[in-house]
């Protein structure tokens, strides 16, 4: 008796509990879709905006979905409109833009991976307060340092020139890139140094056949990282070059600004969307070694 | 000549003393054990040996050559890393051969090195994979392959084994051991296990807060400890020291134990000295597993005791007596039955007996 009385109460208990699981699973789906489409609005403004023409837009709401597939505003965004002066267009600055990207990026990666790799694994007196002044370099706000480094720049002759705005972001970027493999290299066991030292092998020779091969990860999450600061810097840009030698932020914003006749939306779109696209698809090229390099440490532990 | 030879060495972290002059010889072919607690200092030993630390006072000397200022790779060793150290992103044939195409050796010389090596440990089917398809028997195998291929002067080996699970780490012991006895290289051995270090070294340093408390033979080790802390690391459980004092009338030694009833008569114990024995306060020594339930020699002392707990292990039980007070510990084989509560008749076997000096913790 006592005991049917139990399975009779556990079964009531267990159908509760279904019910309650169900509820809570499209709860959390309506949240989730809740968020995605905030998030994914934006770019489906852009994206229909780039597409329709002028007259479409002045007619429809945001949210209409354009009449034909029209990549005309793409076409002016990149390349113009054919006429001389006054024509502000995308692709040489975005030509720019890659000139600063890729060496800057390289540049501060590698450093950062020396950096970080003579922390962990040939520490000398007073190396904690070398990484502590270098990371106090990640807080030093952008603004504080446009009078010095403007300065510095007129010094070395390299104002206003891909070269300066190169030099610019290697520094900056060198706070945030030796914080990312130091945390890295931490977690690599000091003794493979040690059999490689026993071995017969150099500083440069472990660092570049050792440790270099293992750093994949993070390798990526510091190019992740430090191409989309850089590939979206505007204010450096916009203090250190203008003209021809802007990066395609600066343009973006000079080409949007531009008030020389009616607000051509479509176009400001499809240039949005451009200056955009590279980070993209870096980020959807490496997405998944992002997460994987940015939790590889905390895992281990 | 001394293939290896520690001349007062010292060594501090900052103001943190690890090593305090050391001295320490070791002969051709020998196998020595560094054995200790963690934190003793051993690990430090080991790696300024390899030349992976400096060095504050003090010298290191191979083949009687001071190599306290060379270069790691030259000092014609090798060593064998708890964690293996394989490099993870080379196969087992480049991590084997890394070493000697550094040394600059010549392709064929370097394919039959491989070869000589990976045959002798049997990991030539494995040369192509990388250190993470292995298991941990295998990397241990190739941790050691990749020291051969040097053909060091002297091996070290850095807690090699406390990776591996109980069951590969008695196989992979053996292997060691079989190992020296093949190649009869001079081995340093650094472990905190009293297993490994007895079962390995044909001499067992045993060292503490950075000192080497004794070095010796295991068989000295065991029976004739050198101070109570050599006493209690070694043996499981370690050896009773009973608080007492010594009573010397007519050319006989007795011990007696702080509020016992009777005392122990101290035969054929080979005090390093005699004179100023009476009324010492000593400690008196024996281990668990020199205490019998049987009388098994003529010499023998029956005591009286009676047991306030059994352990139960298997083929062995420790049973806890009271003896006046101080708890000894005694390991009989489990098919005898002890009661507890009771009287039990117990014999002390009087010539595997160690005395100490309760001051100085010394041997006397």
């Amino acid at each position: 008796m006592q005991d049917s009385l139990q399975t009779s109460s556990y079964k009531q208990l267990e159908q509760k509990s279904k019910y309650t699981n169900i509820f809570l699973r499209w709860f959390l789906y309506f949240i989730l879709i809740l968020f995605a489409s905030y998030f994914i609005f934006p770019l489906y403004v852009m994206i229909v905006t780039s597409l329709k023409t002028m007259e479409e837009i002045r007619q429809g709401t945001l949210l209409t979905w354009p009449s034909a597939l029209n990549f005309e505003s793409w076409g002016v965004a990149w390349g113009g409109r054919g006429y001389g002066a006054g024509d502000t267009f995308l692709r040489p600055y975005f030509w720019n833009s890659i000139k600063m990207v890729v060496p800057a990026v390289f540049f501060s990666t590698f450093i950062g991976a020396m950096t970080g790799y003579v922390l962990t694994k040939w520490r000398f007196k007073g190396d904690q307060w070398v990484f502590l002044f270098l990371l106090f370099g990640c807080f030093i706000p952008f603004q504080a340092i446009l009078l010095p480094m403007a300065r510095t720049l007129g010094v070395l002759g390299i104002s206003n020139s891909v070269i300066g705005l190169v030099l610019v972001h290697t520094v900056y970027g060198i706070p945030f890139t030796t914080l990312f493999f130091r945390n890295y290299y931490v977690s690599v066991p000091t003794e493979l140094v040690k059999a490689a030292r026993i071995d017969g092998a150099g500083f440069f020779k472990i660092f570049f056949k050792i440790l270099l091969p293992i750093s994949a990860p993070i390798i990526v999450v510091t190019v992740i990282w430090q191409f989309t600061q850089i590939w979206n810097d505007f204010l450096f840009g916009s203090t250190f070059s203008f003209g021809e030698a802007a990066p395609i932020q600066v343009a973006l914003n000079n080409m949007v600004l531009s008030s020389t006749s009616v607000k051509e939306y479509n176009v400001d779109m499809a240039s949005a969307i451009i200056a955009g696209i590279p980070t993209l698809i870096v980020y959807v090229l490496a997405g998944k070694y992002f997460i994987r390099g940015l939790t590889s440490g905390a895992v281990k532990g | 000549m001394k293939t290896l030879k520690i001349e007062e060495l010292s060594k501090n972290f900052g103001s943190t003393e690890v090593l305090k002059k050391i001295n320490l010889e070791i002969d051709e072919g020998n196998f020595l054990v560094l054995l200790g607690p963690s934190g003793c200092g051993k690990s430090t030993l080991l790696n300024i040996i390899a030349g992976l630390e400096t060095i504050n006072e003090g010298n290191v000397y191979i083949d009687d050559y001071n190599v306290s200022k060379v270069e790691p790779k030259d000092r014609n060793i090798a060593m064998v890393f708890q964690s293996y150290a394989l490099y993870p992103s080379m196969n087992v044939k480049e991590n084997m051969i890394f070493g000697l195409k550094q040394a600059k050796l010549s392709k064929e010389k370097i394919e039959e090195q491989l070869k000589k090596v990976s045959s002798f440990l049997q990991v030539d089917s494995l040369l192509e994979r990388k250190p993470s398809q292995l298991s941990g028997g295998q990397r241990q195998r190739v941790a050691i392959g990749r020291a051969l291929v040097r053909e060091p002067r002297i091996f070290l080996f850095d807690e090699p084994l406390s990776n591996l699970d109980a069951k590969l780490r008695v196989e992979m012991r053996r292997e060691i051991k079989k190992l020296h006895q093949q190649l009869k290289t001079t081995v340093v051995y650094v472990t905190h296990d009293q297993t490994e270090a007895m079962s390995l070294g044909t001499k067992i340093a045993i060292m503490n807060h950075g000192v080497i408390q004794q070095n010796d033979t295991p068989e000295i080790i065991y029976n004739k400890p050198s101070n109570t802390f050599v006493a209690d690391f070694i043996g499981s459980p370690s050896m009773n020291l009973i608080k007492g004092k010594l009573k010397q009338s007519s050319n006989k030694i007795l011990f007696s134990a702080e509020g016992a009833n009777f005392d122990i008569p101290i035969k054929s114990y080979d005090f390093k000295k005699t004179s100023e024995l009476d009324s010492k306060e000593v400690y008196f020594g024996i281990r668990p597993e020199h205490i019998y339930f049987k009388k098994l020699n003529e010499d023998d002392l029956e005591i009286n005791l009676s047991a306030d707990l059994s352990e139960y292990i298997g083929h062995e039980q420790i049973v806890t007596f009271n003896y006046s007070n101080q708890e000894i510990l005694a390991k009989f084989p489990s098919t005898i039955k002890v009661e507890l509560n009771k009287e039990t008749k117990l014999y002390f076997d009087l010539t595997q007996v160690s005395l100490f000096d309760s001051k100085s913790e010394e041997r006397i």
